[in-house]
């Protein structure tokens, strides 16, 4: 009798210890939750993750996923959204969020600090996204290949059909990446179609391969497997950085068309003033500054945000007014692959 | 007919733990996770309330008929006349509800229009939880018992039972996903159900266009991967020959080296080769500026395409071609050749008429392995592939570039699942029947023949060169991690590796401050869970298959080894599919890639089993089950302990392949669960060589660290033969 009382009595403290250990654990979780769908690469992710915990106490659980997966995923929960804040990833998608009505307007205070370009995403999204950072098109290429090819550097975007580089330039399938995309709707605006394609023709006599992913023309030209990739300049600069090649970033003189990365808060997410918070902190100098600690040297949008030494410069791109809400919609895209397919792809 | 006293004990404790499921545990996922215990603070709110909660006070009244599976075996316990009957309606009942309302009712309600039509619009539903776990196991364990109680498998519940859960998660695990993957390849872009559009997806000109033959620079998908696995089968093939010959049957003295090649392949993350390659004959690599300086032959870019990824996966998978030959080799009695000679045959007739044709079906068998090999090969394709598109690669990039596109990823998947399932149905029709055994009991004693020696000089001429170049290439790799960057700036660093696995002393002791390590950790953890879950299902199912008979055991046999001939990309694509939307939402968690790798090597694990299970005497069980002693304490007394061998060996393989996959996984890593392999491929993409070959140098040698355990079991193995196998032996000659 009395041991089973013991027992009784010992399994009733093992029971209380249970329960103050998972108020402790709930405790250490007192500034409360934030979900965030990220679409920029890993590292730069884990670090805002981080900053954001070490400044704020709120616990975030991160999801890594492509901005077109992200949208999907977005799309699927919006009847039960388990995110709460979408950040990061090319701008057109998040475009979409806003015309679907996924995504929450919000006027944050930071907005006034911003640069044009990202204020102007904000605008044409409805208020329901804004830019943070921005990545010009252009193309590179290794000091030393060029010097061991004995060719000049081109300026450019006509001088990339140039004889002298012929089987030396590298840049995506438009069919497999965003980036490849971009550049073809930029030939279209900066050319009008029919020239555009011509362009592209000429060029594709001197294009090596085609990737599949966006940034690979940049490693390649790094390594010197290609003279020149055609790809986002933060993504020239990257291999630059982290394997010492003298790399040549380029911003070609016609002018050139960019992404606008953006940041979305989401409708009917479990924490939405947490998402406020991080919307807001994303904003400021110093959580702008992480991109080049993880090697992402995007241009920031907000104004007074450091920018590093090896980062292209807003002030040496010569931007094309890039029409995101024609060359984002799917019909566009639709129309101008199928004709890529068939003009350049078909006549590989 | 009534149970007996323990019959009822257990379902009396299966109606109560399936009860404790429906009634206690949270029915849906967690978010952050069970095992954190944080959703008890919550508890029971909408998202953490078990299912009888739910049913009462949260709107999902739904819910309530999966307690008539619990229900319906009540009388059972007070020997009803038809118990067994009721036990077996009971889980069948339970576990086709459970999975039809959540297949039914979806993250958005009902996920048929008409009927949300029908009985107006539900709340919606989140992922399975452990409460359905748990309901489930329960459901189907009735299932088990119920059939039990019918007479099957003579009643013994434990077999019954076993048979059922490993039915059962493989048709969850590799069945469903396929079968998920064959209807998403069928969904239009309006989100309909069309056949019109698998079938739009499945013809497309990107696949099976000849535009190769008509003056285009490149054919169709299917047919590019096609002719690739054709001459990797044949290189591999006759590499592989050639160094097996060269092994048994010249005076060749460095075999140890020999011995370490063929481990190699399943040490090596599959993309490094290709990466040594870069680095080698890349157009800035260190060979080509060699033979550039020698010969004057300008750099170029031969390797990205047809010619390199040959080259590359010829060196990755001639090793497996070697052990299966090695094999064949060895199993031509010498008494053959013997007798041939004797008969005035010369050195190359007997090759050609005795040994040649003993050959064949060991080179057909190393032919498919490498085409399936090939096949399903996806880190090299990725690394090297330039514009030769072949099946694996354009499935991932079909997800994960701007294309984004399931139904073309789920339509490329068919279509190379129906190249690997021809393979290896085919290998199954052709050499199941034939029998070319030459070692008999009788005593052998004769000497294999002397190979003629025009053959002896082709096989050194073929194989020491490329055994030259295969050290060159491992050295060139090892060498990566230790310059700034191999080719370009050669000034030796260690920098890659305090990059990755740089340690700091901070306040709180040991701080580890390199990049690699979280991911590091997360891929041996995983890979200690995986390991001991693949030897135990694995090692079950072999029991079951070597020492059970019961319906189906063939067409059983033959599906746990089908998900050996699933390629890993369509595997990831698979889950990807079947498992990122509730009734199972798993996507993101560390528990879909411990499932990943368990299906995945289960196969190895089975035929580790088998091979040691048919060693060891039926008598041995049949004793113990004649002492009375019930299937499981047999198991669990007498054949596991005579099993250990195979146990070390499952273990350790399981281990290894999951640290060493690339193309399953990468789909299924998240931030909070990444893998070696996928954090390598990510430096690989941002050209960070260096780091990527510090990485991989680092598995290696943790690689090498676990073969030297293989080495150990397989050293076990030779003693347990000696004990218990010699009696089985006598008797059975």
């Amino acid at each position: 009798m009395t041991r089973s009382f013991a027992a009784a009595r010992l399994s009733a403290v093992a029971a209380a210890a249970l329960i103050s250990a998972a108020m402790a654990v709930t405790d250490a979780r007192a500034e409360g939750n934030l979900t965030i769908y990220c679409s920029v690469q890993e590292e730069w992710c884990q670090l805002m993750v981080n900053e954001f915990q070490k400044a704020t106490g709120i616990t975030v659980a991160m999801t890594r996923k492509s901005s077109g997966e992200t949208f999907a995923q977005v799309k699927a929960e919006a009847a039960n959204p388990k995110g709460d804040i979408w950040w990061g990833g090319t701008g057109d998608p998040h475009l979409q969020a806003a015309e679907e009505g996924l995504t929450e307007a919000y006027e944050s205070s930071m907005l006034k600090d911003l640069n044009d370009w990202a204020v102007s995403q904000h605008k044409t999204g409805g208020g329901k996204t804004v830019g943070i950072y921005m990545g010009a098109l252009g193309f590179g290429y290794s000091a030393d290949v060029l010097k061991e090819k004995g060719v000049e550097g081109p300026k450019c975007w006509a001088d990339l059909t140039k004889t002298d580089y012929k089987g030396e330039v590298q840049i995506a399938n438009p069919n497999s990446s965003g980036t490849a995309y971009t550049f073809l709707a930029t030939m279209v605006q900066i050319l009008g179609e029919e020239d555009a394609f011509a362009y592209l023709k000429k060029l594709n006599g001197n294009v090596n391969q085609y990737t599949k992913s966006g940034a690979a023309p940049a490693q390649a030209a790094s390594r010197g497997e290609t003279l020149i990739g055609i790809t986002f300049q933060h993504d020239l600069v990257t291999p630059a950085v982290t394997s010492d090649v003298p790399m040549v970033v380029v911003s070609p003189c016609e002018g050139t068309g960019f992404e606008v990365g953006s940041m979305s808060i989401i409708k009917g997410g479990p924490n939405p003033d947490n998402a406020k918070k991080w919307y807001d902190w994303a904003l400021t100098p110093e959580a702008q500054a992480l991109g080049a600690q993880a090697n992402s040297f995007q241009v920031p949008s907000n104004k007074s945000a450091p920018i590093p030494e090896a980062a292209p410069k807003l002030s040496e791109i010569k931007l094309i007014n890039y029409d995101f809400a024609k060359y984002g919609s799917s019909e566009e895209r639709k129309r101008l692959l199928s004709r890529w397919d068939k003009e350049i792809g078909a006549a590989q | 007919m009534a149970g007996s006293a323990q019959q009822d004990r257990i379902l009396l404790a299966l109606l109560a733990a399936g009860a404790a499921g429906l009634a206690l545990l949270p029915w849906y996922a967690i978010e952050s996770g069970f095992w954190s215990f944080a959703w008890l603070a919550s508890y029971p709110d909408a998202s953490t309330a078990p299912a009888t909660l739910l049913a009462a006070f949260h709107e999902r009244p739904w819910l309530w008929p999966l307690f008539l599976g619990l229900l319906l075996p009540v009388p059972a316990l007070f020997g009803h006349r038809r118990a067994a009957a009721l036990v077996l309606a009971g889980g069948i009942f339970g576990i086709c509800y459970l999975f039809l309302q959540g297949f039914l009712i979806g993250l958005r309600g009902w996920s048929l229009p008409a009927l949300e039509a029908m009985f107006g619009p539900v709340p919606p539903q989140d992922g399975l939880g452990t409460g359905a776990l748990v309901a489930g196991t329960i459901f189907l364990l009735l299932i088990a018992a119920g059939m039990a109680r019918r007479g099957a498998m003579r009643g013994d519940q434990f077999l019954v039972g076993a048979i059922a859960l490993v039915v059962a998660s493989i048709l969850l695990f590799v069945f469903f996903p396929i079968a998920a993957v064959l209807v998403e390849a069928a969904i239009d872009a309006a989100g309909g159900f069309s056949l019109g559009a698998l079938l739009g997806r499945l013809t497309t000109e990107d696949i099976w266009s000849l535009g190769c033959f008509a003056g285009q620079r490149y054919c169709g998908v299917f047919w590019n991967s096609l002719w690739l696995a054709v001459a990797t089968g044949i290189t591999t093939t006759l590499l592989g020959l050639a160094f097996a010959l060269l092994h048994k049957r010249t005076g060749f003295r460095a075999k140890g080296l020999l011995r370490l090649l063929a481990v190699l392949p399943i040490i090596t993350p599959p993309f490094v080769i290709g990466l040594g390659i870069i680095l080698l004959f890349g157009r800035s690599g260190v060979g080509t500026a060699l033979i550039s300086d020698l010969f004057g032959i300008p750099p170029s870019r031969w390797i990205y395409g047809f010619s390199g990824l040959l080259l590359v996966q010829t060196l990755a998978f001639t090793p497996i071609a070697y052990l299966v030959l090695i094999g064949v080799v060895e199993g031509i009695s010498p008494s053959m050749e013997e007798a041939a000679q004797t008969l005035r045959a010369d050195r190359w007739r007997t090759f050609r008429t005795v040994t040649w044709p003993l050959l064949r079906p060991g080179l057909a068998n190393a032919f498919l392995i490498g085409f399936v090999e090939s096949l399903a090969d996806f880190g090299n394709p990725l690394v090297l592939g330039g514009n030769y598109d072949v099946l694996s690669t354009d499935i991932f990039f079909a997800i994960v570039g701007s294309q984004n596109d399931p139904g073309r990823a789920s339509a490329l998947s068919i279509v190379l699942l129906f190249l690997t399932l021809s393979a290896f149905v085919l290998q199954r029709q052709w050499l199941g029947r034939r029998s070319y055994t030459t070692i008999s009991g009788k005593g052998d004693a004769g000497i294999p023949a002397i190979l003629p020696r025009g053959l002896r000089v082709l096989i050194y001429a073929a194989t020491m060169p490329w055994l030259a170049f295969t050290v060159l290439l491992y050295l060139m790799i090892l060498a990566g991690g230790f310059v700034r960057s191999l080719g370009l700036n050669n000034t030796p660093t260690f920098q890659h590796y305090i990059t990755a696995f740089g340690i700091d002393w901070g306040p709180h002791g040991i701080l580890w401050s390199g990049r690699a390590w979280p991911s590091f950790f997360t891929t041996i953890e995983l890979a200690a869970i995986a390991a001991p879950l693949t030897a135990a299902i694995g090692l079950l199912t072999a029991y079951l298959l070597n020492r059970q008979n019961f319906f189906g055991k063939n067409s059983f046999e033959f599906l746990t080894m089908l998900s050996f001939a699933i390629p890993g990309t369509v595997i990831g694509i698979s889950y990807i599919v079947a498992f990122n939307v509730p009734p199972i939402e798993l996507t993101g968690t560390g528990l879909i890639l411990v499932i990943c790798f368990v299906f995945r090597n289960m196969p190895v694990s089975i035929r580790a089993g088998l091979a040691t299970l048919s060693q060891i005497d039926k008598s041995l069980d049949e004793c113990s089950l004649t002492l009375r002693h019930g299937s499981f304490a047999t198991m669990r007394r007498v054949i596991l302990p005579l099993l250990r061998p195979a146990i070390i060996a499952s273990l350790v393989y399981a281990f290894v392949r999951a640290i060493t996959s690339v193309s399953a996984v990468i789909f299924l890593v998240s931030a909070q669960y990444n893998l070696a392999t996928a954090y390598i491929v990510g430096r690989v993409e941002i050209s960070d060589f260096g780091v990527a070959i510090a990485y991989s140098s680092v598995l290696i040698l943790c690689m090498l660290a676990a073969i030297g355990l293989i080495q150990l079991g397989v050293g076990e193995q030779r003693r347990a033969r000696r004990t218990f196998g010699t009696p089985a032996a006598l008797g059975t000659s």
